[in-house]
This record gives structure tokens, sequence and C-alpha cells, in this order.
């Protein structure tokens, strides 16, 4: 069942392609606005590299998250899916690895963009890998449960980040921390501390989410 | 055989201050068609969407082949379909595929598919995506939707509804199919001539009252006359009697 999930929202999601690219081009456009908020202070710049990235990726993620629900109500098709029976929680864990892959795609898209406009290289690229697919499915798992939460309303492009961003603001900090030490350098060894904290973080988010999904959008 | 009755007693529904359903009752044997008729606004759609288990009743029980549609929601949705007005279908993917997304979240193979949509008629669309498609394409692939599922209740929302005269016909092969395999059908309708043809009982909804129910061949006589949607004193009124019986 899981497995049929996934296929459908990547089917989905290859299909709507495009609107990836729009979500890229609008989180490539905040790092750069925010540049212009710290002026030409190189070292500034890149001191707070890690924190724009994520900004960036977390205004982003809101859109990205909101359009995963879009093709599910167009024709009440997540209604039709729970009428066949499917399984709820095969349904969240579908939609939220898809989400989870394609904010990780678009982290690791924005990362070239945040070096060339902070200046804020590094050569762990493994590591700053690990903490944006951390990072991300630490979005991912809330942002789809809110998502459904707020699909069927009208305001739901201003409710989602309502609800969305204070939920998720340790694994944002524990994020901008764990990027922050891979770029400037980490001479007391705590990225690990952070990216364990993350990673405890995600597990508490997929456990308590996939469990909630079922509530929320049956009636 | 895959016989499944419908019991429906004294279920309520009320949507704000409205009650679009008010202490309906009446029971579908099994392996018989029921055509559900009345006016716009009369409770049709939301009764058949209590009983696929979208919504739930606010009073009132209801089962299929014995299973409680609030209680025993997943064991009732195993055993039944619905053909609603919301399409169900992906815009952004193929005939073929939103019909092997069924097929995968039932665990049936694939392979029924593309004989599936030769029967509806949609063998030569079945690689275009349904976002290129007309109202009645659609209903013909929800049909497809439907008989994938292979169901012991079938529940029809206007099946002839944004169909051209040869998807009436094919409407009425599928039933007559789904009929000899003892398939129980609820079918709602504002067709009543070709319904009363096909069905075997009817019940006459309005202002979400039972208004008349009996064999299908005298429900003509029965249509409801007057205005089509309710007046808000009439709404009011039908609450309260709803609430009133409920105590009793």
């Amino acid at each position: 069942m899981l497995t049929a999930a996934l296929r459908k929202e990547l089917l989905i999601q290859w299909r709507t392609r495009s609107q990836l690219m729009a979500v890229f081009v609008f989180g490539a456009t905040s790092l750069l606005l925010f540049s212009f908020g710290i002026g030409p202070n190189a070292q500034a710049l890149r001191t707070f590299s890690a924190g724009f990235l994520w900004l960036a990726l977390l205004l982003s993620s809101t859109l990205t998250l909101a359009e995963s629900f879009h093709a599910e109500m167009e024709n009440r098709a997540l209604e039709g899916l729970l009428l066949l029976p499917a399984n709820p929680r095969a349904l969240y864990y579908g939609k939220t690895i898809a989400n989870w892959l394609q904010l990780t795609i678009l982290g690791v898209a924005l990362v070239p963009v945040m070096v060339v406009l902070y200046d804020a290289g590094t050569t762990e690229l493994l590591k700053l890998l690990a903490i944006i697919m951390l990072g991300a499915a630490g979005l991912a798992a809330p942002g789809t449960l809110y998502a459904a939460m707020t699909s069927q309303v009208r305001a739901k492009q201003t409710l989602l980040p309502l609800l969305l961003f204070p939920l998720i603001v340790p694994a944002l900090l524990a994020s901008v921390k764990a990027t922050s030490l891979v770029i400037l350098g980490d001479p007391m060894q705590q990225v690990k501390s952070w990216i364990g904290l993350l990673g405890a973080f995600d597990l508490i988010y997929w456990s308590l989410c996939g469990l909630l999904y079922g509530r929320v959008i049956e009636e | 055989m895959n016989e499944v009755s419908i019991e429906v007693e004294r279920v309520a529904r009320r949507y704000g201050r409205r009650w679009a359903l008010a202490e309906v009752t009446f029971q579908v044997p099994a392996a018989t068609v029921m055509m559900v008729a009345g006016r716009n606004g009369a409770g049709k759609s939301t009764l058949f969407r209590v009983l696929s288990t979208a919504i739930r009743p606010d009073r009132g029980v209801a089962r299929i082949g014995g299973f409680d549609v609030v209680k025993h929601r997943y064991d009732v949705r195993k055993m039944s379909a619905m053909l609603a007005h919301h399409n169900y279908l992906y815009e952004a993917l193929s005939a073929r595929e939103n019909l092997q997304i069924v097929a995968d979240h039932l665990g049936v193979r694939r392979d029924g598919v593309p004989a599936l949509l030769e029967q509806v008629g949609l063998g030569a669309r079945a690689e275009d995506t349904v976002s290129t498609f007309s109202a009645g394409m659609r209903k013909r692939l929800s049909f497809a939707r439907v008989l994938l599922q292979e169901p012991k209740v079938v529940l029809l929302d206007e099946p002839y509804g944004a169909l051209d005269p040869p998807g009436f016909d094919l409407v009425d092969e599928v039933i007559l199919e789904l009929k000899r395999r003892g398939t129980t059908i609820l079918m709602a309708t504002h067709q009543w001539e070709r319904g009363a043809k096909l069905a075997d009982l009817a019940l006459v909804l309005d202002q979400g009252r039972v208004l008349w129910q009996g064999p299908a061949d005298e429900a003509l006589q029965h249509e409801p006359k007057g205005d089509t949607e309710p007046k808000p004193a009439q709404s009011r009124e039908a609450a309260r009697m709803a609430i009133a019986e409920a105590k009793c």
C-alpha cells in the first residue's frame, strides 16, 4: 500500500515538475533579497548564510507542501482513495516521503546559490547533504500533516505557515546550527550532537504525524 | 452469492443549521436496484455520502451488509463503491494511470485496466490526461473506476449526468450486468422513467425526508411538486421535528 501511495505521489510530482522550478526560483530570489539586507559585508554574509538558506527553504516549503494537496482536492481524489479503502497512514507516508524528496532536491539546488551570493562554501559536502536531508525531513512530516489540515480551508496559504512555523522551530534551529558549523568550521566537534538532535525531532514528527493523519483527513 | 443489503434507520444529517436529511428510513434487500429520486436539494447526494462513509450522520444508523457505516467504516468501504458528483480523478494523470492507481491501492492486478477502458469507450483515449476530457468522458472513467473495485454494493449518484445517448445505454448495460451478478445498487437520478425501468424499488426524497417508497414502476406518480429549494421556515420546522422525534 505504501509503495502504491508513493508511486502515485512521484507520478503526480513528475507531471507537475514545472512547479518545482518555480519554487526553486522563489527560493533563490529569497536568498538574493536576504543578502541585500546584510549589505556588502562579506564576513557577515558568510556568518548568516546557513540561517538564510534554511529560511529560503522554509518559505519555499510552504508553497511545495500546499501544492502537494492541490491535486488531491481538485476532484476530491483523496476522498476517493480513502473510500477504496486505502490506509490513511500509507497515504500519509507516501506523500511525506515524496515531499521530503522534493524539499531535499530544493535544498541541494539552493546550496550553489548560497555559495555564490554569500561566499559560503564548504568541502564537507556529504555532511551538508545529510543535514539538508534531515532538516527537509523535519519540514516534510509536520508540513504534510498541516497542509492536509488546511487544504480544505479558504485561507490555506496564510494558515499553513501560521500553524507550521512555531512547530518546526526546534528542527529549524538544529538545522541552522549544524549547517552553520559545517560552513564556518567546527573546532569543538559540536555538529554531531546537533545532527543527533535533528534526527530525534524527525523521529518524533514522523511517528506522531503518521498517527494523527487519519483523524485529520477523515471527517 | 455476493448479496449484501442496505439498511437505513432514522438517519439525519445537517449542514450548519439546515437539515439535509431528516429521519430517513428505508431498506434495500440484497441484489436489488433501488432508484432514489427527488428534486435538487432533496438530500440524495447527502444520503449517498453518508452510505459511502464519506461523511457521518448526525443521528440514526445506516448499515451495509450488516456493518455500521460509522463504526465499521473500513468493512463498508471494502464492499461498496460510489460514483459521486466529484469524480475522484487526478487531472494531471492519464485515464490509464488513474485506474492503475486504484488497482494498486486495491492490491489487484493492473491487467484488467485496458479492458475496462474499452468497456466504457475510452480505449482510444487511455493515454490522454484527464484534464483534456469532457464531462461525459470523466463520467465514463469514473464508471470504470467503480467497476474495477468489483463491489457488492454500488452507489450511483447521477450516473446519467453529462452523458450522451450511447453513454445512457452503457450505464443501463452496466447496471443490468451488475444486477445479474447479485450486486445491490442504489441509484440517484433525475431520469425517472429510465431509472424506473431498471430499478425494482424506488425512494422519493423531498426536503430531506422520505416522501414515498415502493415499487419502482409506481414512482412516476409520486414526483414531488412545488419549489425546488426548501424555504427557511420549512427547514427550521423539519429540524425541530427531527430533534423532537430523536428525543422520543
